[in-house]
């Protein structure tokens, strides 16, 4: 990924950290976290739960305030939600009352009927669900759903995609499908991803760059580059190496 | 006594052969088969008591026929759903919006909901002197009271559903940049929407049980008033019983009518599963 290099800083944490008070308590969430991730990178944050992984990536997206340090984009410091930077979420955030065309078109809604149409057509067709336009969420599988998830955001065309954990509820084989989904999509689209995750093959399989994340307080501990083309062959030595360096920053035995 | 021992032999026999029937008819059966029993210990208890007043199952069929040909049944029932009706669509007028807006609005929140809560206890029942010193005796009386009924569930339950909104959908909203009324139209009417049919459904069925109670005391006409009117002239149990039946009856159908809004797809979604 040396291409990457040449890129130019899209999302970039600055000494980022995050406090949460708790009974009279504080507890150090992030401490300290600094990473540039440049324009069209794909970023998987690799850590165990309760790393502050997900309040990084809120706090990325405006939804939550930083302690210490700022998160700017483009140069400008992240203040609030803004549906240039769309969030795919862990649980099911479409709306399960508005059919999967209107979820679609959330984001679309100042546009002239003509155009709208169109590029929320174009958009579910990309995602795999072509003909479920008129259904409503309640009537699809969860991988179907997170489709609709996907799609939603894809739509407004956003800068910057955050994920957190999207295929969690997921079972194994649909998880398979729907990560090679979002390479395609992504090599199409080229939007910055930064996609949460605490499973190491997932983030082998997406990203350009793996940040690992140790255990609360969240530190950066180190970022791995998988310098690997995709299509991906998850049975390259090379996959295997990296694979081990990850479970090695986790602290985790990886041989059973 | 023969027709009442004859009545249980054939419900026990349903309630046995049932089991083996398709499960769209046993469903039909099953509560005929219960009916059939409950009436005719009905029918033995009037007999082997030896009550002249109580009706028996057979009195009270040819009372209920008596109101249905006289014009006073249905004069009845059109006062009593006239109150109800229009008492609840004011409830529901009121306490749907001002619901929406003190459950998003934390400062309204905290100034109403104590309010709400402190009257919401008191049985509408309470209220009927000051209705009638208010309204005096007729139908103002009575939309007041039904009103009181349904506004408390309403208005409660509104703004439970709208506090209950998941974090996960204001996020979604707040994301794509929605705000003010078109936050409200897309993300909390519909996110709070099976919850306020819910409310609805209860207030509803509120609202008929305080209506014969208001219309008994305090009302010259409606259901209530015919159960008073039917026992203080001369006694017709007969007239109260069937009086009581057609209440029931029209408590399913009203209940039945908003039912109906449940099966929307926009609030489908809410009644499967949460």
């Amino acid at each position: 990924m040396s291409a990457s290099g040449a890129r130019r800083p899209k999302v970039v944490f600055e000494g980022v950290s995050k406090i949460f008070r708790k009974r009279g308590d504080d507890l150090l969430v992030l401490d300290d976290v600094s990473l540039t991730v440049r324009d069209g990178e794909f970023v998987c944050l690799l850590g165990p739960s309760g790393c502050g992984k997900s309040t990084l990536l809120n706090i990325a997206g405006g939804f939550e305030r930083a302690d210490r340090g700022r998160v700017t984009i483009d140069g400008e410091e992240v203040r609030e939600p803004s549906s240039r930077r769309v969030f795919v979420f862990q649980e099911y955030g479409i709306f399960p009352w508005a059919s999967v065309w209107d979820n679609v078109a959330l984001g679309l809604r100042h546009m002239p009927a003509g155009e709208r149409g169109a590029i929320v057509q174009a958009t579910i067709d990309m995602v795999g669900l072509g003909g479920f336009e008129r259904a409503y969420p309640m009537e699809l599988s969860g991988g179907m759903k997170q489709r609709v998830e996907v799609a939603r955001a894809l739509a407004v065309s956003p800068d910057v995609i955050y994920m957190d954990e999207p295929f969690g509820a997921l079972d194994s084989l649909t998880r398979l499908t729907m990560r090679s989904e979002l390479v395609r999509i992504w090599q199409q689209q080229r939007p910055t991803i930064l996609f949460v995750t605490h499973d190491v093959d997932e983030s082998i399989q997406l990203a350009d760059r793996v940040v690992v994340l140790s255990a609360r307080p969240g530190r950066i501990a180190d970022v791995v580059e998988v310098g690997l083309d995709h299509p991906r062959d998850l049975g390259s030595p090379e996959y295997g190496r990296i694979k081990n360096r990850l479970y090695e920053l986790l602290g985790v035995q990886h041989t059973i | 006594m023969l027709g009442p021992a004859l009545s249980i032999v054939a419900g026990v026999a349903l309630l046995l052969v049932q089991e083996r029937l398709p499960g769209a008819l046993r469903s039909v059966v099953a509560p005929l088969a219960v009916a059939l029993v409950g009436g005719a210990l009905w029918s033995l208890a009037v007999t082997w008591s030896g009550t002249f007043t109580f009706p028996s199952p057979g009195d009270t069929a040819r009372g209920l026929a008596e109101l249905v040909r006289s014009q006073r049944l249905w004069g009845d029932i059109i006062a009593s759903l006239f109150r109800v009706s229009w008492g609840f669509s004011l409830a529901a007028g009121i306490g749907i919006p001002l619901g929406l807006v003190a459950g998003w609005n934390t400062r309204t929140f905290t100034a109403l909901n104590p309010v709400i809560q402190g009257l919401r206890p008191i049985s509408p029942i309470a209220w009927i002197p000051i209705a009638i010193l208010w309204f005096g005796i007729g139908d103002g009386a009575g939309i007041f009271l039904i009103f009181l009924s349904a506004f408390f569930p309403i208005t409660v339950g509104t703004m439970a559903a709208v506090r209950n909104i998941s974090l996960v959908h204001q996020r979604s909203a707040q994301n794509f940049g929605l705000r003010g009324l078109e936050l409200f139209r897309r993300v909390v009417l519909p996110a709070s929407m099976p919850q306020i049919i819910t409310s609805l459904r209860i207030a509803l069925g509120v609202a008929w049980l305080v209506i014969v109670a208001a219309e008994m005391v305090g009302m010259d006409s409606g259901l209530g008033y015919l159960i008073n009117d039917a026992r203080n002239a001369g006694s017709r149990y007969d007239l109260v019983v069937a009086t009581m039946i057609v209440i029931g009856l029209i408590g399913i159908v009203l209940d039945f009518l908003v039912r109906q809004l449940e099966r929307f797809d926009e609030v489908r979604w809410g009644y499967v599963k949460r």
